[in-house]
């Protein structure tokens, strides 16, 4: 089977979604590449290195430059003519695109699998993670996004793949890029973070947020998430959050400081190795799936943990 | 400007899923069943641009079984104008919803269709994305502010890295992130008066869309369960703990 991933870039930079995405692509066959974006000559470049990738197809257009899904969508359907099967990392980029890909082709998408079963059986989890269901695909061609924290990520060095460059159909003028608020940090990124700090509501404030969270986070060399009560409560921007419709997360070490643990919560960060919670309801659900719990102010653990660390 | 607000019955997001014993599916059973959270910000948002005067009818549409109906009336109580049910007893796919809901759009015509960016029952996030496509429209996902200007609309989306805006011709379809907006609960008189509002009944057959299932689901199960590990007394005795993890030094 021939499997065409699409790459996760951003500001130059091949993200580590991708090296996912390529592992979960191995074990259905040849694993390609696109390329899509305005400039991604060095880009290319780095998909070309990734361990076991056959090729690395390039589309270099201003208008694949902000990943507009009615560009890119199109360029990729034409580019399963040759291909079997289409993988994204599922990060908001891909479930953006795959989607209208896969309408495209007529296909039905299966979302965020966790696994590859053969080459039409996949898992998936669905009710919030209360449930995982094993699925088979009666479609000729595959559409797929993968679930980052389920699938070990594909080295960045020892491939050689051919760069080839492909045109695409361009701008289908149907939408345009206005403008980002995205947030520079020297924090490590919340998906790929080994540890992550992650606040709730009990935090009370923005400002309390960030001044007990983040020493704390800083001191750990972690990346520092949130609940959705503390995002809704503007205590912390929408990018920080972890749950079933925010980002799913499994770092070695997850710390929930003042966060509840509803089933919405847990659903994008229960597979963290090891979870620790600081709350002080000691019947809140989180402590059900905590390894270390410690009851308590929060306001006064926190400053403690962080000066002894 | 018209609107179309498609909306799915699910299970209350407050109501933990039980997987059958069988492995067949989830126990639906007794269990409550509400208006998928993100469609109610998606009804939310069309009552707000009609009450702004960018809209002037919110047409709703729920694609299931005949108890759908009870979600149509919720959205007709908020505010909806009027009803399209598409009554099914399959569960019908995203791919198949997105394909009645084109032929639905191609008949009615709205300005813009706006509806929830996943449903939490399936988790699949596809609908919207497909639907867009079929219709050869642009989409803006994941929306967290919607403004209308004259033939297009701005939308600022919920992005991995913060917020992207894109401004999209329309028609378009949106869908909705959980910061758009809250959902206003529907006044009892304004409940009483949603069951006088028109409300069609169709089927697939009617628009001529093959639903049969593309996946099948082979089994279901529970995930591997975490269970409670110790609770500590002291940050020393945490610090501890976590040194015991290696993670921390």
């Amino acid at each position: 089977m021939k499997t065409l991933v699409l790459v996760e870039h951003e500001e130059g930079q091949l993200k580590d979604a991708t090296l996912a995405a390529v592992t979960a692509a191995s074990r259905l066959g040849d694993v390609h590449l696109l390329v899509a974006g305005s400039g991604v000559g060095a880009i290319a470049e780095q998909a070309a290195k990734i361990a076991g990738v056959g090729k690395v197809h390039v589309a270099d257009d201003e208008a694949y430059a902000h990943q507009l899904a009615e560009n890119v969508a199109p360029l990729i359907a034409g580019l399963m003519d040759h291909h079997d099967a289409f993988l994204a990392p599922s990060t908001t980029t891909g479930k953006n695109v795959a989607p209208r890909v896969a309408a495209l082709l007529d296909v039905m998408q299966i979302s965020d699998i966790l696994s590859v079963e053969g080459e039409d059986t996949f898992t998936r989890p669905i009710y919030a993670g209360n449930a995982v269901a094993t699925v088979r695909s009666s479609d000729a061609k595959k559409v797929i996004t993968v679930r980052g924290t389920a699938f070990e990520k594909a080295s960045r060095e020892g491939g050689s793949a051919e760069i080839e460059q492909v045109g695409g159909s361009g701008d289908k003028g149907l939408s345009s890029f206005v403008g980002q608020e995205v947030a520079h940090s020297e924090r490590p990124e919340l998906t790929s973070a080994s540890i992550i700090v992650s606040g709730g509501r009990a935090l009370g404030s923005s400002e309390q947020f960030h001044s007990f969270i983040d020493p704390l986070a800083d001191k750990l060399g972690a990346a520092v998430g949130a609940s959705r009560a503390a995002v809704d409560a503007g205590y912390a921007p929408n990018d920080y959050q972890v749950g079933q419709t925010g980002k799913i997360v499994a770092p070695e070490l997850y710390i929930a400081i003042g966060i509840s643990g509803a089933i919405q919560h847990l659903a994008g960060m229960k597979d963290s190795k090891t979870i620790v919670a600081i709350n002080k309801d000691e019947d809140a659900p989180i402590f059900q799936v905590a390894d270390i719990g410690l009851v308590g102010d929060l306001f006064k653990i926190v400053p403690e943990l962080t000066g002894k660390l | 400007m018209k609107l179309l607000v498609p909306v799915k019955r699910v299970i209350d997001f407050n109501v933990k899923p039980r997987v059958k014993a069988d492995g067949s599916g989830i126990d639906l059973a007794n269990v409550k069943m509400s208006m998928n959270p993100f469609d109610e910000i998606a009804v939310e948002e069309a009552i707000r641009l009609k009450e702004k005067g960018a809209a002037s009818e919110i047409v709703a549409v729920s694609i299931g079984p005949a108890k759908a109906q009870e979600t149509l009336r919720t959205a007709l109580a908020m505010g909806a104008d009027r009803a399209i049910l598409v009554v099914t007893d399959v569960e019908v796919e995203p791919l198949a919803v997105a394909k009645i809901l084109a032929r639905i759009a191609e008949e009615e015509q709205p300005g813009m269709i706006i509806l929830g960016k996943q449903a939490i029952d399936d988790d699949s996030n596809q609908t919207g994305q497909m639907l867009a496509a079929l219709l050869g429209w642009a989409q803006g996902t994941f929306a967290s502010k919607v403004e209308v200007e004259g033939e297009s609309v701005n939308v600022t989306r919920e992005v991995d890295g913060g917020l992207e805006t894109l401004r999209l011709r329309l028609p378009a379809v949106v869908t909705t992130d959980l910061r758009l907006n809250e959902p206003r609960y529907a006044s009892l008189p304004n409940i009483m008066k949603a069951r006088s509002k028109p409300m069609a009944q169709k089927t697939p057959e009617d628009y001529g869309v093959d639903v049969a299932p593309r996946l099948t689901t082979i089994r279901v199960v529970e995930p591997p369960k975490r269970t409670a590990g110790v609770k500590v007394g002291s940050v020393d005795e945490l610090i501890d703990k976590l040194r015991e993890t290696g993670v921390v030094g």
